[in-house]
């Protein structure tokens, strides 16, 4: 079997046409993950202890078990006790849980880096709580981990193919399809390691950018 | 020396009566250890006390459970007659909660040894985030409060620098303008030369003495700085291992020191 152009070039916008779709779970599973690691990590050091060790445990269970489980429960366990999720948002939701686990320790570390004498001074100066964390200390501590969170993206953005399994209709399921009907799988298959490459290699530049523009210190940054 | 006319100031000041930080048989354990052993200790309003002692004999500690960094074991600690770290309720002290705690802590300020700046914000917003989320203050009268305090400590040139440009000893003049704006009626310093360069404490030491000449707020200042202590000090306090050893008058402390402990750590420092 050799390398058909015609054929790869009749099926690529097919296969292509999944772009929105992609970049919509993509992008959504990284804000559910953005935002819920935030809350993970506030509730894993409450004071209340109990909400401490249960959110503990929470995470360590996420990230013991493979996603590919966890998505099969969203979508066919939970519909079971009442939740029933269509599978768009079955797969954003398990991809964004996932992959919080992931970012609350990224804001654990960047939260660890800030010294002591940060939370001295916003006592001393009687900043609230909440002032304390998104005036003081995470303005401090993400600017650091910016690298680590972007390329979460990247990750996540590879781990979209797990939604195949129940029939999104991203790149791979569509090349899938394309391949069942025509006997051939070369085609398609390379081009969706192509079009993840098309996609993934110019946000690996530019998180690369992120990453030298975190390193320089506050005051020799521009804004 | 100065001395008499800052004594005659510090006699006319109203309300002498009740104290404005006064510690009663305070502890404070580490683990095991017990660090501070019954202290009492009253600063007046407007007061300039000093603390002196040697390394590890509970300075820091005595000042941090001022500032509400360090959860005193026993004991109280009161602020214009009211308990610090308890709230009462009917006649019973209870541990207090983060809102008394905040109320208390409005009235006290704090320098530290390492500056502490805000590395992530401007000089001029390190001085101004405070008075304006913190006392509501607008944005005017904030920048307005923080620039002229920040002319005063002689860095009215660097609103738009940030800590990491400044020299340590700029660093603390920054530190000092952004715990003053917040107008506290207690200060508290933790040796705040100690981490700088030999020629850069003078300018700090004269800061902080130009702003005990000009301002009414009581101030307790942990120092190794005697020359310093002498001369901006009402009363000096001299701690070992945990207690208060002499109490007095800086000339007295300084010329006729009556414990051998203290004679002794006087000496030591004429010395060297
Ligand atoms: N967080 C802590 N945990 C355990 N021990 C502590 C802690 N903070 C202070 N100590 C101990 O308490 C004692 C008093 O410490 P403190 O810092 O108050 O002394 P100091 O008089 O300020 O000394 P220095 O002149 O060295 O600053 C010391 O023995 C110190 O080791
Ligand atoms: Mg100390």
């Amino acid at each position: 079997m050799t390398w058909n152009w015609e054929f790869a070039f009749e099926i690529f916008p097919e296969i292509a046409s999944a772009i929105w779709l992609v970049i919509g779970i993509t992008i959504g599973a990284y804000i559910v993950s953005l935002v819920l690691g935030l809350v993970l990590t506030f509730a894993r050091r409450s004071s209340f202890k109990p909400l401490a060790y249960l959110t503990y445990g929470f995470i360590e269970f996420v990230r013991s078990t493979p996603p590919l489980v966890q998505l099969f429960f969203v979508y066919f366990a939970l519909p079971a006790i009442g939740i029933s999720l269509n599978k768009y948002a079955a797969g954003i939701l398990t991809l964004g849980i996932h992959y919080s686990t992931y970012l609350s320790e990224v804001y654990r570390s960047g939260i660890d880096s800030v010294p002591k004498g940060q939370w001295e001074a916003a006592r001393a100066m009687n900043f609230s709580k909440i002032q304390t964390w998104f005036r003081v200390i995470l303005p401090q501590a993400i600017p650091p981990v910016i690298p680590m969170i972007g390329n979460y993206l990247l990750v996540l953005f590879k781990e979209t193919p797990l939604l195949m399994a129940i029939g999104v209709g991203e790149f791979l399921q569509e090349a899938q399809l394309i391949g069942a009907s025509n006997f051939r799988y070369l085609e398609p298959i390379t081009i969706v390691g192509l079009l993840f490459l098309l996609l993934s290699y110019p946000s690996a530049v530019l998180i690369n950018k992120l990453e030298q523009r975190s390193k320089l210190g506050f005051g020799t940054r521009k804004n | 020396m100065g001395m008499t006319e800052k004594q005659l100031k510090s006699s006319n000041k109203p309300d002498k009566e009740m104290p404005l930080v006064q510690y009663e048989n305070v502890t404070k354990k580490f683990g095991d250890v017990e660090v501070l052993k019954g202290l009492d200790l009253e600063i007046k309003q407007g007061e300039k006390v000093a603390l002196i002692g040697p390394s590890g004999s509970g300075k820091t500690t005595i000042i941090r459970m001022l500032m509400t960094l360090e959860k005193p074991s026993g004991g109280v600690i009161s602020l214009n007659g009211e308990p610090l770290w308890h709230k009462k309720i009917g006649d019973k002290l209870v541990p207090a909660d983060e809102k008394h705690l905040r109320k208390l802590r409005s009235d006290i300020g704090m320098v530290f040894q390492h500056f502490n700046l805000f590395p992530h914000m401007t000089i001029l917003r390190n001085v101004t985030e405070a008075p304006i989320h913190v006392l509501g203050l607008s944005k005017e009268e904030a920048n307005e409060r923080a620039v002229d305090m920040l002319n005063k400590v002689g860095l009215g040139d660097k609103l738009d620098a940030y800590p990491e440009q400044l020299s340590g000893g700029q660093k603390q003049r920054v530190a000092i303008a952004r715990a003053v704006v917040m107008h506290p009626k207690v200060m508290l310093f933790d040796e705040v030369t100690s981490a700088l360069d030999p020629e850069l404490v003078g300018e700090v030491l004269q800061v902080i003495r130009d702003l005990a000449k000009e301002t009414d707020m009581a101030m307790i200042l942990v120092t190794h700085e005697m020359d310093f202590a002498r001369d901006i000090a009402d009363r000096v306090v001299f701690l070992h291992n945990g207690q208060i050893e002499e109490e007095g008058h800086p000339e007295d402390i300084f010329e006729t020191p009556e414990s051998e402990r203290l004679q002794g750590f006087l000496s030591r420092f004429l010395n060297t």
